[in-house]
């Protein structure tokens, strides 16, 4: 091969490669599906169950924009991605969309390239300790030994931590949730770390769980949300509003079963531009009238959404905490559908 | 006086007690000096430590259960609130995710039947004079594949059509070389019955190689190996990508077709052995043709597999996946779908190529230069001369290496969990655990992965030790 030839066929990828991420919402409804990025296998968040059926907080977030593009929360195909192939499998194209419990930093904001248009989940980094350890908060764990798991924003965190406090402490590296459950109840470690959510989920599958507290410190930030590619702003804003819409959703006590009746009864002028029966606020999208209102009533709003796959009512028992509407308190606040 | 004079021969006395029997034994092998003694006490001491933990965690064991933490609850309460115990329940409620992925459950007769006809194919390569062993691999599966296809609920016709290609295959087995036909039949028959479709598409498929095979047969007296199989080859793509699509579409879509199922349903250990196999079946001919490559004296073809093998062995095996799954998706146009599956075999393959020529190079470097000099005194051209004479003297000095290869290759399906695909040991396990109820399953699912692997690579090992076996000529 000359190298006019090979230079020639380079460029042409890179074309076709530029062309195919200046449309990827075309790209999707052409293809008939949108493939989304998801966790190889995370408690709540998402895995397939034994059907191979996917379920989880997250994962509903993806049949939700399905649901809205298609109008059928099944059109989307779920991409199993692990911590390392991620983000480029996403830069790649690979998948048009990335739900997976990734946090908003700013190294993967602008060097990485990516947009993450919502936060879906305020997380941090805490951890959970045997009850006869006799410990109350974080602070007082000098010296002791900590499950960690290896390669993680968290194992940086908990340097930090300790540095920060000038207090000691052991790693004890782990490879996954697994390990670490299981060296943390052998006795390997005094506390495990990782995030809040993580820990709940771990703390649910003991045989005991009265006997370990999960210490009050948050010690970490850590805004997981889903992500597309830099430069890709009319698929992103299908995603951001899709997620509002399920914020607002919640905000006007709009469920999954109420969704019909509130639509032919409501005389409140957002929520009928909301379900798409005022104005034209689909089309600005470039979607249909009903976009919003087939993500609602795809899996229910986001209130609904926490309950069923992570809230109190499910084993991981979580509180709604920072991730309650704004006007109960928490984070999560959605922009006026106007 | 008569002289004493003994007229019968004493029966010989017994060696003493601590020479023969048990006692002799343990004495000559397991207590023959000081160092030996204590070495011996520890390692019965290591070895009581061990199966003290180990055994009654097995004994323990709890096969029907909702949930780890009902395991946990059934132990302690027959055995007793400390005792530990194996929660086997998570293998009774997901054997079939880690032995099929998420393949239909309707539909695992295809893959049960697809690793019985494997078998028998491999019969002939395997065993090619042999028939009986050919018998004894035969009749097993035979029998253990109509059962668990009766099991899964495999149609009536297909359970016919097995047990005519059994018996067929069962009748044929005293001379195993006449089932080459089903062996080369195969490949095309398992991509039909796993991934589903109409029967046109592999039949079309098989066209092109009825063309290479027929240009090469025609023009080969004529042009020579090499450039014959040249032209099959270009012929047979253009069979491929010119012909075969017009034929494809203007066949019905629904004749004799299979419910087509998706590669990302794939998983488990049926995973591990679509890329396993088809990885070993399609590196041993190409690592043969680069280790002669390489031997070779023609500029460009010894460049060429020179730069190959040293630039596949210098690059990590997972940096290779990471560009199979990843990277050639920045160079492919978004429209071209191309399975990840299908890309991670192209290179492991590849890999495992590089490394099974070199196994081969070291072959070929231990035969005595006698050899080729009396194929060239006998007339034969190349291509005769390393079928008759050279390559199957160098293969038989390969085997251990070639096999050792093999297993690793094996093995290193487990690899591609890196890129996302299910494989038996990550990659279902994560899916598995992710279950609240599983969670905090250990080392079950690794147990069970693990025996699994064992059997697989240990009947490898012994098919090498068989081999070298049969084809000992030599007088050491």
């Amino acid at each position: 091969m000359n190298k006019t030839l090979f230079l020639g066929t380079l460029t042409a990828a890179a074309l076709s490669a530029g062309l195919a991420s200046a449309g990827t919402l075309d790209d999707i409804k052409a293809r008939g599906e949108v493939n989304c990025g998801s966790n190889t296998g995370l408690t709540g968040f998402g895995a397939p169950d034994d059907k191979g059926e996917w379920h989880g907080f997250d994962v509903d977030l993806c049949k939700a924009v399905a649901a809205a593009v298609f109008g059928d929360q099944t059109k989307v195909k779920f991409v199993p991605l692990t911590g390392e192939t991620r983000f480029t499998a996403l830069a790649s194209g690979e998948v048009d969309l990335l739900v997976r419990n990734s946090t908003w930093t700013y190294s993967r904001d602008t060097d990485l390239k990516f947009d993450f248009v919502a936060v879906n989940y305020y997380d941090g980094q805490g951890f959970m300790v045997k009850k006869d350890l006799g410990v109350s908060s974080a602070k007082e764990l000098d010296g002791a030994t900590v499950c960690i798991q290896t390669g993680t924003t968290t194992e940086l965190n908990l340097a930090d931590f300790f540095k920060a406090n000038n207090i000691t402490y052991t790693p004890v590296n782990v490879a996954d949730d697994g390990e670490a459950l299981r060296q943390f109840t052998a006795g390997a470690c005094d506390a495990y770390t990782t995030d809040a959510s993580g820990l709940a989920s771990t703390r649910a599958t003991l045989p005991d769980p009265d006997n370990y507290i999960i210490l009050p410190e948050i010690i970490s930030k850590e805004p997981l949300g889903p992500v597309v590619r830099h430069g890709d702003n009319a698929w992103g804003d299908v995603v951001r509003w899709t997620y509002f819409a399920l914020l607002t959703a919640e905000e006007k006590g709009i469920t999954k079963a109420n969704i019909e009746e509130v639509a032919t009864s409501t005389q409140d002028p957002e929520i009928k531009r909301l379900l798409g029966l005022e104005g034209d606020m689909g089309k600005m999208l470039g979607l249909d009238a009903g976009f919003a209102k087939a993500a609602i009533a795809a899996n229910g709003n986001y209130g609904e959404i926490f309950e069923a796959n992570i809230g109190m009512s499910t084993p991981i028992k979580l509180a709604r905490g920072l991730n309650a509407l704004w006007t109960q308190g928490g984070l999560q606040y959605a922009p006026p559908f106007r | 006086m008569t002289a004493y004079v003994r007229k019968q021969m004493l029966e010989p006395s017994p060696p003493p007690a601590s020479q023969q029997g048990v006692i002799g034994w343990m004495r000559e092998n397991l207590f023959s000096g000081w160092v030996n003694s204590i070495l011996t006490l520890a390692a019965i001491y290591v070895l009581y430590e061990f199966l003290s933990l180990g055994l009654p965690w097995l004994w323990h064991g709890v096969w029907v259960a909702d949930s780890h933490l009902q395991c946990l609850e059934i132990i302690a309460e027959r055995f007793g609130p400390d005792a530990s115990g194996a929660c086997w329940a998570v293998i009774r409620e997901r054997w079939g995710q880690y032995l099929f992925g998420f393949y239909p459950t309707e539909e695992w007769w295809r893959p049960i039947l697809c690793f019985g006809l494997m078998l028998v194919a491999l019969v002939a390569p395997l065993f090619a004079d042999d028939s009986k062993n050919a018998q004894w691999i035969i009749a097993p599966t035979s029998a253990l594949t109509l059962v668990l296809l009766g099991g899964a609920g495999a149609p009536l016709l297909v359970m016919g059509i097995a047990v005519a290609v059994f018996v067929l295959a069962a009748w044929a087995s005293d001379r195993p070389v006449k089932l080459l036909v089903l062996t080369g039949v195969y490949p095309f028959v398992a991509v039909w019955l796993l991934w589903g479709g109409p029967l046109s598409g592999p039949v079309l498929a098989v066209g092109g190689f009825v063309i290479l095979w027929a240009v090469v047969k025609l023009f080969s007296g004529r042009l020579g190996v090499p450039l014959s199989a040249g032209i099959g080859i270009v012929a047979a793509f253009l069979w491929w990508t010119v012909i075969e699509p017009r034929l494809t579409a203007s066949l019905p879509h629904d004749l004799l077709a299979l419910a087509p199922v998706e590669s990302e349903n794939f998983g488990g250990f049926l995973l591990a052995f679509i890329i396993g196999v088809s990885s070993i079946g399609m590196a041993l001919p190409l690592g043969i043709l680069l280790a002669l490559g390489r031997r070779s004296d023609l500029f460009i073809v010894n460049k060429l597999s020179v730069g190959f093998i040293e630039f596949v062995r210098g690059v990590p095996l997972i940096t290779m996946l990471f560009t199979a799954s990843l990277l050639l998706q920045y160079f492919l146009p978004p429209q071209v779908q191309f399975e990840t599956i299908l890309r991670v075999i192209i290179l492991v393959t590849f890999f495992s190529a590089a490394y099974i020529a070199e196994v081969i190079r070291g072959g070929l470097a231990g035969l005595p230069k006698g050899q080729q000099e009396a194929a060239d005194a006998l007339g034969l051209d190349y291509w005769q001369a390393q079928r008759l004479i050279i390559l199957p003297q160098a293969l038989k000095i390969s085997i251990p290496g070639i096999v050792n290869v093999f297993i690793g290759l094996f093995k290193d399906t487990t690899l591609v969990s890196f890129v996302s695909l299910m494989d038996p040991l990550r990659g279902v396990t994560a899916i598995v655990r992710a279950d609240i109820d599983w969670k905090a399953a250990y080392w079950e699912p690794y147990l069970f992965v693990a025996a699994i692997f064992f059997v697989a690579c240990f009947g490898m090992s012994r098919y090498a030790l068989y081999l070298e076996a049969r084809l000992k000529t030599d007088h050491r």
